[in-house]
C-alpha cells in the first residue's frame, strides 16, 4: 500500500500500563505490522506533549495514517483527529484503538493483556490503511427549542434560551409548570420559601414573548435529527378557552365538587373537580378534571359554565395536536416520589401519623391546607415529639441504591421547622448525614446547636403497639443506635418519612421517543458523567435536573442553565458538523432489485424509476449502514465503515491465527 | 484437544450501546475473559453475514453480535433487522455444521457493562466446551520442531499448550 503508519501506545498513568506491557506492544507493533513506520509509547497521549509528539512525526515522518492505542474513541477521539488537522493530515485517516477500556480495566492477566492489545492494535493498523480522507458533513439549525418539563430545571433553560432571543416551546403535562418545586415550603440552607423565588421566575416564563407554554400537554411524537426536530404534541383538552378565561376563579368557587388533591396537595388537602392547582399557577387558567366532573358523571351541573362571566368553559373541547419544528431539545422531566408503602415496616399508610417528606412540606406550607400548621391527622393537636426517618427508599438495594441526595439536608430543615412552629423535641434517624454542598454543613451544625437528636442507625420498624409505658398512645420508633451500640425504642407522635427521589415511572418510554436511554436504575444517560452532564448520547437532546439523577435545586438550576448555554452555543453556529458517516450508492453497481428501499427508517432512499437504481439522499442519511450490508450487489459503500475497512479489521484483530499475517510474520521474523 | 484451550472470539458491537456497554464494563473495572476482541460498527444492522463468515474462516472459534435492546435503537428499528437477518445467518449456519454456541445476538444498553461482561464469559465458557472451530486446522506456520513461533503467537497458546 505504501501507506506510512505511526502507532501511538499510550500508558495512561498506570491505568494502561500498569497491566499492559506498553513499551513491548509499540515495539511489537512497529517490528511485525505491516507499515508502520514508526510505534512509540508516552505517558500520556492525549496530554499536548503526546499530542505534539504525533503532529511532529506527522511532519517529520511523513505519516499518512496514525493509529492511537488509548482510551475508548468516545473519550479521545476527537482530541487525536485534532492533533493530526493541525498536523495538516485529514482526521479521518486516524484509527483509535480502545485498550483501556477493553483491555487494561477489564483483565487480570498481565501476559494475556498484552497479548489482546497488540491484537486490537494490529486490528487498528489493517483498518486505516484503508481509511478514506473525509470532509465532516454540515446541517443547518432551526433556532428554535423544545423543552420538555416546566419544573425549576426546564424554567430555568426556557428562560436563558427565550433571553437570548430564540423561541421555545415549554411543555408541561400538569395544569401549570412548578414542578415539585411550587409545592415547597422552605428551601435549605437559607430557609428562604419556595414560592417567593419561584413565583417571579414562573410568571416571567408564562408572559416571555420568546416562550410559548404549553402546559396540559405532552409529546406524542419526534422525528429528524439534531438541528431539524418535528415534533407532535398532544394539548390535552382543558375544557377551557384559554383566549376567553380571565382566571378570576369564579367557576372553581362555584363549583360543588370537592376532590382529594393527590397531585399538588400530596393528598393532604383538597380541591374542586375545576380546578387550577395553586393559586400562584402559571397558566392561570383552570382545567376540568373529567373523572370527577358532575356533568360528565351524571349529565347535569354546568355549574361552572353558569358562572362563567365571560363563557368561557367548553364540555365539547378536544385534545389537539399541534406540530413544532425546532433544532434542539432539553428534558427536564424531573422525578418522583418513592412510595414508601413499599417500606410496610415504617407503617405509611397504615399508621395515620406517619407522613411523607412532601406531605410534610404541605403540612408545612402557609399555603397549604393548613395554613402552615404542623399538626397530626385529627387537624389539630401539635405533635409532642417528632421522628424523622432519612433514606427512605434509598440507599438501599432492595428499592434504591442511589442516595437521593437532597434527603439529610430535607429532613435537617424538616427539623428545624418542626422546632421551630412547635417546639417539639425532634429526632432525626439516619444512616450518614451528606452535607456536601455550599454552607450546607453550617446549616447541619446550626441545627444541631438547635437540640436536634441525631441517632445513627437504620430504622427497623415503625409500630402502634406499645411494650413499655409510656409508649401507649404514640408510634413507636425501633432502631439500633450503632454509635451507642444500643437498641432504642423511641416514642413519638408523628413520624416523617424522608422517601427517596426515584426515576419518572415513564422515564423508559420518555427515553425511548426521544432516542435517549436511561441507566439501570431509571435515570436518563448523560454523554460523560463529568465532562458532559446536560449531552446525551443523540445529538441535539439535552439533559437538565434531577431525570438525570437526583440532586438538589441549586444543581438543578445549574443544569437548566448549562443545557440551556449548550443549545444556544448550538443556535450561534447556525450549523453544526456531524460525522461522515453516510451510505451511498454506486449507481453502476446497482441491478434495481430494491431490497435496501424498505430499510430505512429515514425515508434516505428513493428508487429513481426510468432509471431502475436507487439513490440515497445523504441529508436523510444517518449513517447506521443496514442498507450497505443488505446490498447484495455489494453497490452502497457506508463511508469510514467500508466492507474493506472492517474485514481488514477482522483480518487484524485475527492476526494471531490469520494466513496471510503470519506469513509476513514467517518472512519477517525466522523462527 | 487441550484441556487449556482459549478460544478467540471476534465481537461487533453497535457503536450507541453496547461498545458503551464495553466502556461502562471498564470504567466499572469488571473483569471478563480477554478472548472478545470487539469490532466497533455505527449500529448492529451494519453486520453483514459476510463479516461472521469471514471472522470464522479466518480463525475465529466464535462470533459475538451485540447492539441495543429492541426498542432502544439509535437508529429507530435496524436493530430489529438485525433479528430477521440474524435468524437468517443462524440457519446457513447450521447447515455448514457451525454449532448454536458459536455465533451468538446479545443485547447490552450503555447501562449494562456488566451484562455484557457476564454475555462474553458464558459465550467463552461455552464455546470453550465446544472446542476450536477448526475450520482449517491451526494454519499458523510452524517452525521446523512443529512450535509456532512466539513472536505470532497470541495468548491462545500463551497460556499453555496450544490447541490442536
Amino acid at each position: 500500500m505504501g501507506e506510512k503508519i505511526g502507532v501511538y501506545v499510550c500508558h495512561c498513568g498506570s491505568n494502561i500500563a500498569g497491566v499492559v506491557d506498553v513499551v513491548g506492544v509499540a515495539k511489537w507493533a512497529e517490528e511485525n505490522l505491516p507499515n508502520v513506520r514508526v510505534a512509540r509509547d508516552y505517558k500520556f497521549m492525549c496530554s499536548s506533549l503526546g499530542q505534539e509528539m504525533i503532529e511532529k512525526d506527522v511532519k517529520d515522518l511523513g505519516l499518512t495514517r496514525v493509529v492511537v492505542a488509548a482510551c475508548s474513541p468516545h473519550l479521545h477521539e476527537a482530541t487525536f483527529r485534532n492533533a493530526c488537522k493541525r498536523a495538516g493530515l485529514n482526521p479521518y485517516l486516524f484509527e483509535m484503538v480502545s485498550i483501556r477500556e477493553q483491555v487494561s480495566w477489564v483483565t487480570k492477566d498481565k501476559t494475556v493483556a498484552t497479548e489482546k492489545s497488540k491484537m486490537l492494535i494490529s486490528g487498528g493498523v489493517r483498518r486505516v490503511v484503508h481509511h478514506q480522507p473525509l470532509e465532516p458533513l454540515f446541517v443547518d439549525i432551526n433556532p428554535n427549542v423544545l423543552v420538555v418539563g416546566g419544573g425549576i430545571a426546564g424554567i430555568q433553560a426556557a428562560l436563558e434560551i427565550a433571553d437570548q432571543g430564540s423561541h421555545v416551546y415549554l411543555v408541561e403535562r400538569e395544569p401549570s409548570i412548578g414542578g415539585h418545586m411550587a409545592q415547597f415550603d422552605k428551601t435549605f440552607p437559607t430557609l428562604d420559601c419556595a414560592a417567593c423565588i419561584l413565583t417571579p421566575k414562573m410568571f416571567t416564563a408564562g408572559n416571555h414573548p420568546n416562550i410559548t407554554l404549553l402546559t396540559w400537554s405532552e409529546v406524542e411524537k419526534v422525528d429528524g435529527f439534531i438541528g431539524n426536530f418535528t415534533v407532535q404534541i398532544r394539548q390535552k383538552a382543558r375544557k377551557v378557552i384559554a383566549d376567553k378565561c380571565t382566571g378570576c376563579g369564579v367557576c372553581e368557587e362555584k363549583c360543588p365538587k370537592k376532590v382529594i388533591d393527590h397531585m399538588f396537595e400530596a393528598g393532604m388537602g383538597t380541591r374542586k373537580a375545576i380546578y387550577t392547582p395553586f393559586p400562584q399557577a402559571v397558566p392561570k387558567y383552570p382545567v376540568i378534571d373529567v373523572e370527577n366532573c358532575i356533568y360528565y358523571q351524571r349529565g347535569t351541573c354546568k355549574a361552572c359554565e353558569k358562572f362563567c362571566p365571560t363563557g368561557a368553559i367548553d364540555f365539547d373541547q378536544k385534545d389537539e395536536m399541534m406540530t413544532v419544528q425546532v433544532g434542539n431539545v432539553i428534558l427536564a422531566t424531573g422525578y418522583e416520589l418513592f412510595d414508601a408503602r413499599r417500606v410496610p415496616q415504617y407503617g405509611y399508610g397504615r399508621l395515620a401519623n406517619v407522613v411523607t417528606n412532601l406531605e410534610f412540606e404541605r403540612l408545612s406550607n402557609t399555603a397549604g391546607p393548613t395554613s402552615g400548621k404542623i399538626v397530626l391527622r385529627d387537624g389539630v393537636t401539635a405533635p409532642q415529639t417528632v421522628g424523622i426517618i432519612h433514606c427512605v427508599g434509598s440507599r438501599d438495594i432492595k428499592y434504591n441504591v442511589d442516595c437521593s441526595a437532597i434527603c439529610c439536608m430535607q429532613s435537617l430543615k424538616f427539623a428545624h421547622l418542626v422546632k421551630e412552629k412547635t417546639g417539639a423535641k425532634v429526632y432525626n434517624f439516619y444512616i450518614d448525614i451528606r452535607t456536601p454542598g455550599k454552607t450546607y454543613d453550617e446549616f447541619y451544625r446550626r441545627i444541631l446547636d438547635e437540640g436536634v437528636h441525631f441517632i445513627r442507625g437504620k430504622v427497623a420498624e415503625v409500630t402502634d403497639a406499645p411494650r413499655f409505658p409510656g409508649e401507649e398512645g404514640k408510634l413507636v420508633i425501633q432502631v439500633e443506635d450503632t454509635l451507642a451500640g444500643r437498641q432504642l425504642r423511641v416514642p413519638v407522635d408523628m413520624v416523617v418519612l424522608s422517601a427517596a427521589m426515584q426515576p419518572r415511572v415513564d422515564s423508559k418510554e420518555v427515553g425511548q421517543k426521544f432516542g435517549i436511554s436511561c441507566s439501570a436504575n431509571g435515570w436518563f444517560i448523560e454523554r460523560h458523567p463529568k465532562l458532559d452532564p446536560v449531552a446525551t448520547m443523540t445529538e441535539g437532546i439535552f439533559i437538565a435536573g434531577v431525570c438525570q439523577g437526583p440532586k438538589d435545586i441549586p444543581a438543578t438550576v445549574s443544569q437548566g442553565a448549562a443545557a440551556a448555554a449548550r443549545v444556544l452555543g448550538l443556535i450561534g453556529q447556525k450549523q453544526v458538523t456531524l460525522e461522515p458517516v453516510r451510505a451511498s450508492i454506486t449507481q453502476d453497481n446497482c441491478s434495481g432489485c430494491r431490497i435496501c428501499n424498505n430499510l430505512c427508517p429515514f425515508n434516505a432512499i428513493t428508487f429513481i424509476e426510468d432509471r431502475a437504481v436507487s439513490d440515497i439522499n445523504p441529508a436523510l442519511c444517518q449513517g447506521c449502514g443496514t442498507c450497505v450490508s443488505a446490498c447484495p450487489a455489494g453497490a452502497i459503500t457506508g463511508s469510514h465503515f467500508t466492507n474493506q475497512q472492517i474485514m481488514a479489521q477482522i483480518e487484524g484483530v485475527l492476526f494471531d491465527l490469520n494466513v496471510q499475517g503470519a506469513r509476513e510474520e514467517m518472512e519477517r521474523v525466522p523462527a | 484437544m487441550s484441556e487449556q484451550f482459549e478460544p478467540t472470539i471476534v465481537g461487533f458491537t453497535c457503536n450507541w450501546c453496547s461498545y458503551r456497554a464495553a466502556d461502562l464494563a471498564g470504567m466499572s473495572r469488571i473483569k471478563y475473559a480477554p478472548n472478545v476482541r470487539l469490532i466497533r460498527l455505527m449500529c448492529s444492522g451494519r453486520v453483514d453475514p459476510q463479516f461472521v463468515f469471514k471472522a470464522l474462516a479466518e480463525g475465529a472459534d466464535g462470533v459475538l453480535i451485540s447492539g441495543c435492546h429492541p426498542g432502544d435503537c439509535h437508529y429507530v428499528e435496524q436493530n430489529y433487522k438485525t433479528m430477521r437477518r440474524f435468524a437468517l445467518l443462524k440457519m446457513t449456519l447450521a447447515a455448514l455444521g457451525i454449532e448454536d454456541a458459536r455465533v451468538k445476538l446479545v443485547w447490552a444498553s450503555a447501562a449494562e457493562g456488566n451484562i455484557l461482561a457476564e454475555e462474553i464469559d458464558k459465550m467463552v465458557a461455552e464455546v470453550k466446551a465446544l472446542g476450536p472451530l477448526n475450520w482449517k486446522g491451526d494454519r499458523r506456520p510452524k517452525t521446523e520442531d512443529g512450535r509456532v513461533p512466539s513472536s505470532v503467537i497470541g495468548h491462545r497458546s500463551v497460556v499453555e499448550g496450544v490447541a490442536v
